[in-house]
């Protein structure tokens, strides 16, 4: 288990007085103090975890949350920032002396201008929500988390999270115009615009994936794409990791890029295809989900070609959509792989680190002797084309020392993701579960020099505390 | 002048690490090609990455390369052009603008975070890079990012240290994400009569589902081209069939904004280098040179009142969202400028100046006084001694 900071014994003490203060800021039903009411915030996608905090506020505008942050700086209150808490590290997980601040209320669009290619959105619009707000006329907005039912663009901000089709079209960090920020001390920044790369330091690109450390966000100006002509997928199955690895390898190496470029072991694809019914080849030992965009003849054309490529490394068995449906079919798989293991086993932690792409047969292969070694399953789905693996780990949340088992197993893999080159995180942040690794990856002074740079903009580490940096070493933290 | 060029990056940190105990600035740079860029530093010292050379790391089907940063840019580029592959962000060849001799260094270009006309499409220069080792103003070597294409691990000091300008930090390596160059690029060109008819031509571009990955307004015209007057340009790369595909439709699309020609192959790609590199911008060697930025639909407005306070030359780039602006180095017309920026919410620099102009005023917005804070707080962090290009991006 993570430890946590030890809670301000003066901040508990102050309770009730706290509320009554937060009340006045703010209208009576923006403030949460029962709890009966704090306890669906207590934890966030990482629910092995889980602490009732002081209060919940949700406020609906920027100067509300400006004061809020600026009453807790002035206090010296700890403050958690939440989006829908569907952080799978636990970045959202409260802590006993915080005041969780939840956006879900900021849920407005504010502009959309398809001339310019931009909407500005408040933090708690979900992901999916400014798609469905500019796909009528043809746009989306590219990034596209597994979870962007229900995650907000605020949440993705500060993960910098990625989806299935980053490959061509980027990350958060890479689709972001401008954000409107709010500092701990309360003041509110306009950062960037409504155009294309602000003069002076990139604050904007500092800001995005920092995990909530250095300030909030309560609006943001993501960039809107027009539509490809239409998308098709194909999947291909090869009888080992290492050839599928090389067909990936032959297909970018062609010139192609897919817009995404999936791969699954054979335990996903088992436990995929008794969930969805995708008609995945279960003789396989791995499959491939490519897709790409274009006018029908142009998909005809590049899925001719990566047939091609695939061919070369006599595949199992290969699968051409011919339609829009026979695409979505081969996604149902994929899109449902995380509840599909879910079936198998109610509990599974989702890691997220990333790899060389060339080390991916050493790793899986590395991945295999450990799950022998502690004795619990794994799953694999990966983003080859970028390296992102998440290995499913399966255990048993009754059973204490299966879920010990399960994060000695976690660190072991992300450690393993380190040593080949890669590193902890490929789009679900640090948060509290990979706090203590931290210092796989980075030297201390390098942590130290993160660690000022987070001072600058929270010089009290009020904001998200115990999240990110490993306890020992934070400046004004009693572990 | 008073160089040191170290050959390793322990040496270079060592240079740092004096210069920090004896607060003496340096002015840091790569072969100082960009020296007329932003404002004059003060400095006795330079110090210099161009002996940091080559590339130590090149693995084209994982989309990555990695040089220390005085390799310049045309040998990563030939490089890369072994194995089909390119610069994601397409970034300018400023030798004429500059009126350097020597090529540009890959450390120079990220620390100024330059991106050409692909930006528009595929990201900018920071979106790139992969991952940084550098020398912060103690001479303490760190990293950030690594090589992979996705990490969220930590605080992403790379983007913080690209278009820092060394103000941050001396750039000893940087790790970038390539991408295979397109088999075929293809151009169409649309007569307009102004402004303002040539961004909603290329807002229309940008706008379809046929992944336009340039998209520039030339004033008066190019003689490429053979039309004179303002011309408005979109460029698309993929596979052959796709781009003879694609401009037909684009063509289709784009015919009521006005008369259409299409190039291909060589002459398409000599246009977009020009465009790239700012040529058709026609900036004389005394002029000042100045790039807004501003959302593409208030580009007409802003030129127009440039043109009116000082008769600017003009070009436009990403879909009229970056304006390039030549006119005399003096304050009135830099004050324009800047009125121009302010109105259209949107942002300037002054990209090259003699240091008359460049020393009296502000070369980049004022940040807000919040932000303002939180830079110096940044920045004594990194550079508590103050000694990594002082006076480069502000006073
Ligand atoms: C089933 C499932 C699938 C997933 N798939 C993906 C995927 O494909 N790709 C991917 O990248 N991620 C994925 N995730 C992870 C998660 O959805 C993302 O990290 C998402 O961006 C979190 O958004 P949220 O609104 O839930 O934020 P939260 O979980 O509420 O918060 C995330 C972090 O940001 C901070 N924060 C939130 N809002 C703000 C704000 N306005 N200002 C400052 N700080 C803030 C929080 O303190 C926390 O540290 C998945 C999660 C689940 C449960």
């Amino acid at each position: 288990m993570i430890s946590l900071p030890a809670p301000k014994p003066e901040v508990l003490a102050r309770r009730d007085a706290i509320l009554a203060d937060l009340a006045r800021l703010l209208p009576a039903d923006a403030v949460i103090g029962e709890t009966l009411r704090l306890r669906p915030y207590e934890t966030d996608g990482l629910s092995a975890y889980r602490q009732i905090p002081l209060a919940v506020v949700l406020p609906r505008t920027t100067q509300e949350v400006a004061s809020v942050l600026r009453y807790c700086n002035a206090n010296g209150i700890r403050v958690v920032p939440r989006g829908a808490g569907t952080s799978l590290s636990g970045g959202a997980l409260p802590l006993a002396d915080a005041v969780v601040i939840g956006l879900m209320r900021m849920n407005r669009i504010r502009e959309i201008n398809l001339e310019d290619r931009y909407a500005i959105v408040e933090a708690g619009v979900t992901n999916i929500g400014i798609t469905k707000a500019v796909e009528g006329d043809g746009f989306f907005y590219a990034p596209d988390p597994s979870s962007q039912l229900a995650c907000m663009i605020g949440g993705n901000v500060m993960m910098n999270s990625g989806g299935a089709h980053c490959l061509k079209y980027g990350v958060t960090a890479n689709n972001l115009l401008g954000l409107t920020f709010v500092t701990i001390e309360g003041e509110i920044i306009e950062i960037g615009g409504r155009h294309l790369d602000s003069a002076g330091y990139d604050w904007l690109g500092l800001i995005t994936g920092s995990e909530g450390q250095l300030g909030m966000v309560t609006e943001v100006t993501v960039r809107i794409l027009r539509g490809p002509e239409g998308a098709r997928a194909m999947l291909a199955a090869f009888d080992s990791v290492e050839v599928a690895g090389a067909a990936v390898d032959a297909i970018i190496g062609s010139g192609i890029i897919p817009v995404a470029l999936e791969f699954m072991d054979k335990p996903c694809i088992h436990a995929c295809e008794a969930f969805a019914h995708a008609g995945y080849p279960l003789d396989a030992e791995a499959m491939l989900i490519i897709e790409v965009e274009g006018s029908i003849a142009e998909q005809d054309m590049l899925l001719d070609r990566i047939r091609g490529i695939c061919a070369r490394f006599k595949p199992t068995s290969m699968k051409v959509a011919e339609s829009a449906e026979q695409s979505a079919a081969i996604w149902k798989g994929r899109k449902g792989a995380f509840g599909a293991v879910g079936r198998i086993s109610p509990d599974y932690l989702c890691m997220d680190g990333t790899i060389p792409t060339g080390e991916l047969p050493h790793v899986l292969k590395r991945i295999g002797e450990m799950s022998v070694q502690y004795g619990l399953a794994v799953a694999n789905v990966f983003h080859a084309g970028d390296g992102n693996l998440h290995p499913l780990i399966m255990f048993d949340a009754n059973d204490a020392e299966s879920f010990h088992k399960a994060e000695a197993f976690g660190a072991d893999i992300l450690t393993l993701c380190v040593e080949v080159g890669g590193c902890l995180t490929g789009e679900h942040g640090v948060g509290v579960e990979k706090r203590d690794l931290m210092t796989k990856q980075f030297t201390a002074p390098e942590l130290d020099l993160q660690r000022a740079v987070k001072s600058a903009f929270d010089p009290e580490w009020l904001l998200n505390t115990a999240k990110v940096f490993p306890l020992a070493g934070n400046p004004k933290i009693a572990a | 002048m008073n160089i040191s060029a170290p050959d390793t990056e322990e040496a270079l940190a060592g240079e740092v690490a004096r210069a920090h105990a004896a607060r003496e600035p340096l002015a840091i740079e790569g072969r100082g090609t960009k020296r007329a860029m932003l404002r004059p530093v003060q400095a006795a010292r330079t110090l210099s990455t161009r002996n940091l050379t080559g590339i130590t790391l090149y693995r084209p089907t994982e989309l990555m390369i990695r040089a220390r940063a005085g390799t310049s840019i045309p040998e990563i580029e030939a490089a890369l052009a072994e194995n089909n592959q390119q610069f994601v962000a397409e970034p300018p060849d400023l030798r004429v603008l500059f009126g350097a001799d020597e090529a540009a260094t890959l450390g120079g270009v990220v620390s100024a975070n330059l991106s050409g006309p692909r930006r528009i499409m595929w990201g900018a220069m920071r979106d790139h890079v992969l991952g940084i080792r550098a020398v912060t103003g103690e001479g303490a070597i760190f990293r950030s990012g690594g090589r992979v294409l996705k990490n969220v691990t930590g605080l992403d000091l790379c983007k913080l240290l690209s278009g820092a300008h060394g103000t941050l930090g001396v750039l000893t390596e940087v790790t970038l994400k390539v991408l295979p160059a397109a088999e075929a690029t293809g151009t169409l060109a649309i007569r307009v009569p102004d402004v303002a008819t040539g961004v909603a031509a290329l807002s229309a571009a940008l706008g379809s589902p046929y992944g336009v990955s340039g998209a520039a307004l030339l004033m008066e015209g190019h003689d490429a081209l053979g039309m004179d007057g303002p011309v408005a340009i979109a460029r698309i790369e993929d596979f052959a069939e796709s781009v003879a595909y694609r401009l037909g439709r684009l063509r289709a699309d784009l015919a009521a904004h006005g008369e259409i020609s299409q190039m291909d192959g060589a002459p398409a790609r000599s246009i977009w280098r020009a465009v790239r590199d700012a040529e058709p911008l026609g900036a004389a060697p005394e002029d000042a040179i100045w790039r807004l930025s501003v959302a593409p639909s208030e580009a007409a407005r802003a030129t127009e009142s440039l043109r009116l306070a000082f008769g600017a030359k003009l070009m436009l780039d990403w879909g009229g969202g970056l304006i390039w602006v030549a006119g005399p180095a003096r304050e009135q017309a830099h004050g324009a400028v800047m009125q121009a920026a302010a109105a259209a919410g949107g942002t300037f620099t002054l990209f090259r100046a003699p240091a008359s102009l460049a020393a009296s005023v502000p070369v980049l917005p004022e940040e807000p006084l919040p932000l303002a804070a939180i830079a110096r707080r940044v920045k004594a962090t990194l550079d508590p001694g103050g000694v990594l290009n002082p006076g480069r991006m502000r006073v």
